[in-house]
């Protein structure tokens, strides 16, 4: 396949596919070209991967790999479909349907657990009015679980975006990180 | 905050850790350039000395380890940092490469000349993400410092580092699955033979060692394996770096000398627990650890001490948990962790965790079946002997510990009582069943030392 998978007609994206049609245009030139930059900084080396597919997600909007960029990197460094999808499906840093703006987690390990992730998750859910595992509907803030992200220093703790916060003990502390990132309004309450 | 020591942490906010000239200003480097002074064997023999064990958990002599590594023919070997600090209630590693990030690269490169490698990488977790600037920064001023790259401070040895990612994989801490990451796959672990240190990453002779452990190594190359070991025990030389947190005052990455009881650490170093909060357990070296009731608290912090427990140092975690939380609540919080974090390669880890899951969840509804405990622990017992890597092997040491130490928690009639103690009624099952755990759990913690029921 050739570089030019705007193309409506690609092959990859049958009848049936998971993906909407709507994610046929994501992939624009501009994040083609930073998609090459990302792959360039690794020299194309394809046991990077891992870390490769990380960056490509943080460029692309909604913060997923969706199909067409799947297709994109594997043909770029000459990788097989299924190993790319090896990897996206693999690892929980990797997500293969749309998030959002801005992606919420919140760690549910042992530690978070004991020092009040419940009341932590619970604040989260009112204030965003969603549930873990969903996005709001203007598509800015999606929420999360987690396995342990290595703060139990500062537990109840949060991710947002890759950026830790904590501890979160009360509501107020959590509408104050959240606030942080509020510049639409779209925050409920 | 007394009692904590600084050897491995010696550098910790006495430097810009963005900065190699500041870091160079407090004598950085120095066991580097001891190193080079030397030949690789008696590098080896001063690491041996001071009798230092592998931090990751798996606690094998670093001496020996290389020492193996040195002898694996071959002129292209590797030496991999294990960067992939997945274990709950472990963050020591992150606090040593946000603090000394050129400790962690001085130690690489120590491990690479005494072994024979000419590169570097290191796996750094995704959570982690943050410190990437600050290692990558780190590596390109040390190459430009010429402590990496060709010729190393003029000398014939040449060593470089790269960093990789990880993203999210908790069995990617395992040695092989690491390396298969690192190869741009799947975290799934290899079958051994062969080994790592013969066949790792892309086929070479690898070396795989903790972020701890190489920091800990460059700490020895600077002072002396005699300065390491005049800290510990006779067995158990030397310092530790431990992650405390859950239910203290003051939770943290520290490091401590071998020989300081359980309740020293919490009581002085951690602050003890909250006003009017009783201890329920502890789980020592993460979620794969085992878990101990008070009683164990005046057991020194030691490998043998600890093993002599039932205990294991394993990554240096230890967490506090207190009254507010009961054992079965605990046990299904570990039981989610592993079962969402089990790789799915092996039938024992895979399928086991998932039924002992749904047993730990029927314990946790107050539902419990008449054979669900000898079930669970027939299970966790073909887990720990037929998995195929460590995670599947270790991930039920917490329930099995609280069979041992918590057989309350396990009674049928337990909840029974509890319910009845509770309001009763159908229409308040579910606040009767929660009442009825911390009921359980209150005598679980009272209750005397059990043998295994």
């Amino acid at each position: 396949m050739s570089a030019n998978v705007t193309n409506t007609t690609d092959p990859h994206l049958s009848a049936g596919s998971l993906y909407k049609p709507a994610d046929v245009t994501l992939l624009t030139l501009e994040l083609m070209a930073q998609i090459d930059f990302i792959l360039e900084s690794y020299a194309m080396d394809p046991t990077r991967l891992v870390g490769m597919l990380l960056e490509i997600q943080d460029v692309t909007p909604k913060q997923y790999l969706p199909k067409e960029i799947a297709v994109y990197v594997g043909d770029k460094l000459d990788l097989p479909l299924s190993r790319v999808y090896d990897v996206i499906s693999f690892y929980e840093a990797l997500s293969d349907v749309p998030r959002a703006d801005i992606v919420i987690q919140f760690c549910d390990s042992v530690v978070c657990k004991v020092t009040g992730s419940h009341k932590l998750k619970v604040a989260l859910e009112g204030i965003l009015g969603i549930k873990a595992g969903e996005s709001t509907k203007d598509g800015k803030y999606h929420l999360e679980s987690a396995p342990c992200f290595g703060a139990c220093d500062i537990s109840p703790a949060i991710r947002i975006n890759g950026v830790v916060y904590g501890p979160l003990k009360t509501e107020e502390a959590v509408r104050d990180v959240l606030a942080r990132f509020e510049k639409g309004g779209s925050l409920h309450g | 905050m007394d009692n904590t020591v600084s050897f491995i942490t010696k550098h910790f906010d006495k430097y810009d850790p963005d900065n190699l000239a500041s870091f160079q200003a407090i004598g950085g480097f120095n066991g580097l350039k001891h190193a080079l002074g030397l030949t690789p064997a008696a590098l080896i023999q001063i690491i041996t000395d001071s009798g230092i064990q592998g931090r990751g958990g798996a606690a094998y002599s670093t001496g020996l380890k290389w020492k193996q590594a040195a002898a694996v023919p071959g002129e292209d070997k590797v030496v991999i940092c294990n960067a992939d600090e997945g274990e709950p209630c472990t963050f020591k590693d992150r606090t040593l490469m946000e603090k000394d990030p050129f400790r962690l690269l001085e130690g690489m490169a120590i491990a690479g000349y005494a072994v024979g490698a000419k590169h570097g990488y290191i796996y750094l977790r995704e959570e982690y993400r943050h410190l990437r600037p600050r290692l990558q920064n780190a590596i390109d001023q040390a190459r430009a410092g010429r402590w990496l790259g060709n010729h190393i401070q003029d000398t014939n040895f040449n060593f470089d580092i790269t960093l990789y990612s990880g993203a999210g994989a908790y069995v990617c801490g395992e040695g092989s699955t690491l390396i298969e990451s690192m190869e741009g796959k799947s975290g799934r672990p290899r079958i051994k033979p062969p080994f790592i240190k013969e066949c790792g990453l892309f086929q070479k002779p690898t070396l795989v060692n903790n972020v701890e452990t190489l920091a800990a190594a460059a700490a020895i190359m600077d002072y002396g394996a005699d300065a390491f070991k005049a800290f510990g025990t006779e067995k158990s030389p030397g310092t530790k770096l431990i992650s405390l947190a859950g239910n203290v005052r003051r939770p943290g990455a520290y490091e401590i000398p071998f020989g300081m009881t359980l309740r020293a650490i919490i009581e002085t170093i951690g602050g003890g627990l909250e006003e009017g909060r009783t201890l329920r357990l502890l789980q020592l070296g993460g979620a794969s650890g085992s878990i101990a009731p008070a009683s164990f608290l005046d057991t020194p912090y030691t490998y043998e001490d600890l093993a002599k427990a039932g205990l294991d140092v394993g990554s240096g975690g230890i967490l506090v948990v207190d009254d507010r939380t009961s054992v079965i609540e605990f046990l299904e919080s570990i039981q989610n962790f592993f079962i969402h974090e089990s790789c799915g390669k092996c039938t024992p880890c895979r399928e086991g965790n998932r039924q002992i899951g749904r047993i730990v969840a029927r314990y946790a509804a107050g539902t419990p079946r008449p054979d669900d405990l000898e079930t669970a622990r027939r299970f966790a017992e073909i887990m720990s002997s037929c998995s195929f890597c460590g995670l599947g092997e270790t991930a039920q040491s917490a329930l099995l510990s609280a069979m041992r130490h918590f057989p309350e928690a396990f009674k049928l009639g337990a909840f029974v009582e509890g319910l009845e103690a509770g309001a009763g009624a159908k229409a308040n099952a579910t606040a009767a069943g929660v009442a009825a755990r911390e009921t359980i759990g209150k005598h679980s913690f009272e209750g005397e030392r059990g043998e295994r029921v």
